[in-house]
């Protein structure tokens, strides 16, 4: 059970930087997804709260308590690693009992817990086989037995399902949150797999180029992206940018888009120049009258719905619309988009524009 | 699991086959001459053309363990009736054993020399290995090649001056001075050997024990080496079979006291004629350790040398 507390971290590796000053909180309990892109440095945060980097600048609190110079052995922490790094030489009830035999526990109580975790985690009749012969699930949840059994303050897990078939990956998900709600542990969490972020995550720390794009819940990060990255990392298809040049004030609430007037949430600061507006897929509608228009240029089914690939004035524009509505290749079709879930960017920096809709959500790092 | 691509033809399994028994045959011969010479009399042994069924005979290895001497008829008489079966089979030949060789001892010397260097080797050349693969160790690259570079020459080459240093350390003709010359030509192998297999070992392993609440030395210690029990194994095969068979420095450098069997097995040769059975009995009896030693971690070798080729 622990809060941590990530503040002004920064790592450099010589003359490559992998985090760039990075401040967050997680709060006790909290299911916390570190998310971003290969070489974003979010599993060198990771490590760093682990004590298995040491940061080049800035604190690390767990509970209260400055740990960033201490070794992982100090800290009360249990780490899950991608390849599971179980040890190759020992069976699984060894693999299990050994962060117990390094504090020095009795061989009853040992043996009480690991029948415990086993039970909790249903692995009981592979105690005593060799960890090479395991498959992938059970490797996984052998991994977490040697995580758990220690009843540390927090788990951290660097992309713990990686290395899982596709088809696995999403129980073991499931069971892993599972497990999370019913020991109530604090866990960090890294990914690069948005889907995995939203499906598990109370809270979302998004990464790039060593910097905390945007911090939040799952839907504000979705519905709201602090950053052009952001919006384009979170969702699939992802999210539409169409850019032009042109202007909104402080509680303006449209935007000129190549002459057609379309309604965004009340601005909260006002830009002049170019702008970028993010639309998601799912809020573009059909609708014949509608001025701004695109030419469909191509249809892929989906079942339920399908995604209409739009060309556009302000360039390529996706939609994803009910299979029901029937849409032929280069047709002209008009555009509406919903007005309260628009997001305005500065087409520069990236960044989001504050408006009324994402006041309050912008975790800026 | 099959690692080819195609299934070769039969013809091609026909060919290889052949190549590796010839070549299997080709190695063995020489060893089947010597044991075949250490059970031979000593006439058999220089018998031409050579004898390939002869009737065997333990004198070979009665001498290379004995010294002989020839008494007259009178002093035999002396002597009296040979007691054990050994002084029966020298009594043939008119001898009577005087007493034990040096055999033995030199023996003796080679296992404590051999088997000293290798486990200085592997000690050593493990925790530099692990220090070079794990850490951020200043001018990493120039110190490997600095240390392979005492390779880069014969050992012998260096014969002279060390010759000299010895002989003012006072480590010429002991035990202790060839152990320490046999680490230090071995050592660069053990290390680069050995960097090898842990550099192979995921650096996770560690780290997880780090965070079970191991000491940095604990992992090393329970966690990497017996992970790189192949690797050690095949490097102590290659440290050991290099000490147990040197023989210039040997020569060189031991004499009365620290002399290994290399050395010795030659001067068998003079004790009484051209005593070849006892040369050959020598050297079969020589090979003995290293053959034990290798067949022990057979399955660790085959491995080791293919280390790298395959991942586990």
């Amino acid at each position: 059970m622990a809060q941590i507390r990530i503040q002004n971290v920064r790592k450099e590796f010589g003359a490559f930087t992998a985090v760039r000053s990075s401040s967050f909180t997680i709060e006790d309990g909290e299911f916390f997804m570190l998310l971003g892109p290969s070489g974003c440095g979010k599993t060198t945060t990771l490590r760093m709260m682990a004590g298995l980097e040491l940061p080049t600048s800035g604190e690390i609190f767990i509970d209260g308590e400055e740990v960033g110079m201490k070794p992982a052995s100090q800290r009360d922490i249990a780490f899950v690693f991608q390849m599971f790094a179980l040890y190759p030489h020992m069976n699984v009830r060894k693999n299990i009992s050994y962060p117990l035999v390094s504090q020095g526990m009795k061989r009853e109580e040992v043996r009480t817990r690991v029948a415990e975790v086993a039970r909790i985690l249903k692995i009981e009749h592979i105690l005593d086989k060799p960890v090479g012969g395991l498959s992938g699930g059970d490797r996984q949840r052998v991994a977490l037995g040697r995580a758990i059994v220690r009843r540390p303050k927090a788990f951290f897990m660097d992309e713990p399902l990686g290395a899982l078939d596709a088809e696995f990956r999403e129980h073991m998900a499931e069971e892993l949150r599972a497990l999370h709600d019913r020991m109530g542990a604090t866990t960090v969490y890294v990914t690069h797999d948005q889907l995995e972020a939203m499906q598990m995550g109370d809270k979302i720390v998004v990464m790039n180029h060593g910097v905390v794009e945007q911090f939040g819940k799952p839907q504000q990060i979705y519905d709201w992206p602090a950053t052009k990255f952001v919006a384009q990392f979170i969702g699939s298809p992802s999210m539409n940018f169409l850019e032009f040049e042109g202007m909104i004030g402080i509680g303006g609430n449209s935007v000129d888009l190549g002459g057609v007037k379309v309604d965004v949430p009340a601005a909260r600061e006002g830009r002049d120049g170019r702008l970028t507006l993010g639309v998601r897929p799912e809020h573009v509608k059909f609708r014949d009258d509608a001025a701004y228009r695109g030419r469909v240029s191509a249809v892929e089914y989906l079942g339920t719905t399908q995604t209409v690939t739009l060309a556009t004035e302000h360039g390529e524009l996706k939609a994803r619309i009910s299979s029901a509505h029937k849409v032929r290749e280069e047709e002209l079709v008009g555009l509406d988009f919903d007005a309260r879930t628009l997001s305005l960017f500065d087409a520069e920096s990236g960044k989001a524009l504050l408006s009324e809709g994402n006041e309050g959500v912008l975790g800026h790092g | 699991m099959s690692y080819s691509v195609t299934e070769p033809s039969r013809r091609q399994k026909w060919v290889a086959g052949i190549l590796v028994i010839g070549y299997a045959l080709i190695t063995i011969l020489p060893l089947v001459w010597i044991i075949a010479t250490s059970f031979k009399s000593p006439s058999d042994a220089i018998a031409y053309p050579p004898k390939t069924f002869f009737t065997p005979t333990v004198e070979g290895y009665v001498n290379v363990f004995t010294t002989r001497t020839r008494l007259s008829p009178d002093q035999l008489q002396a002597v009296g009736e040979p007691t054990t079966w050994y002084d029966k089979l020298v009594r043939k030949d008119g001898l009577v054993i005087s007493g034990p060789s040096r055999f033995a001892e030199r023996f003796t010397n080679s296992v404590i020399i051999g088997f000293g260097s290798t486990v200085l080797c592997i000690v050593l050349g493990t925790v530099a290995a692990y220090a070079f693969s794990r850490f951020k160790v200043p001018l990493k690259d120039d110190l490997l090649f600095f240390i392979l570079s005492t390779r880069m020459m014969p050992p012998i080459a260096v014969a002279i001056p060390i010759f000299l240093m010895f002989r003012s350390l006072g480590l010429s003709d002991t035990h202790a001075g060839m152990i320490l010359l046999y680490t230090a030509v071995n050592l660069s192998l053990s290390v680069w050997l050995l960097k090898g297999f842990i550099d192979e070992i995921p650096v996770e392993y560690e780290e997880a024990a780090l965070i079970d609440g191991y000491t940095r030395f604990q992992a090393f210690y329970k966690v990497v080496l017996p992970q790189a029990a192949t690797g050690i194994a095949s490097t102590a095969i290659f440290c050991l079979i290099f000490a147990w068979n040197e023989y210039a420095f040997a020569v060189l450098l031991t004499s009365g006291n620290a002399q290994t069997a290399p050395p010795f097995i030659p001067t068998i040769i003079g004790v009484s004629g051209q005593d070849w059975p006892a040369v050959a009995a020598g050297a079969t009896l020589f090979l003995v350790p290293v053959m034990v030693f290798t067949i022990l971690l057979r399955k660790h070798l085959l491995r080791g040398i293919t280390f790298g080729a395959v991942r586990k």
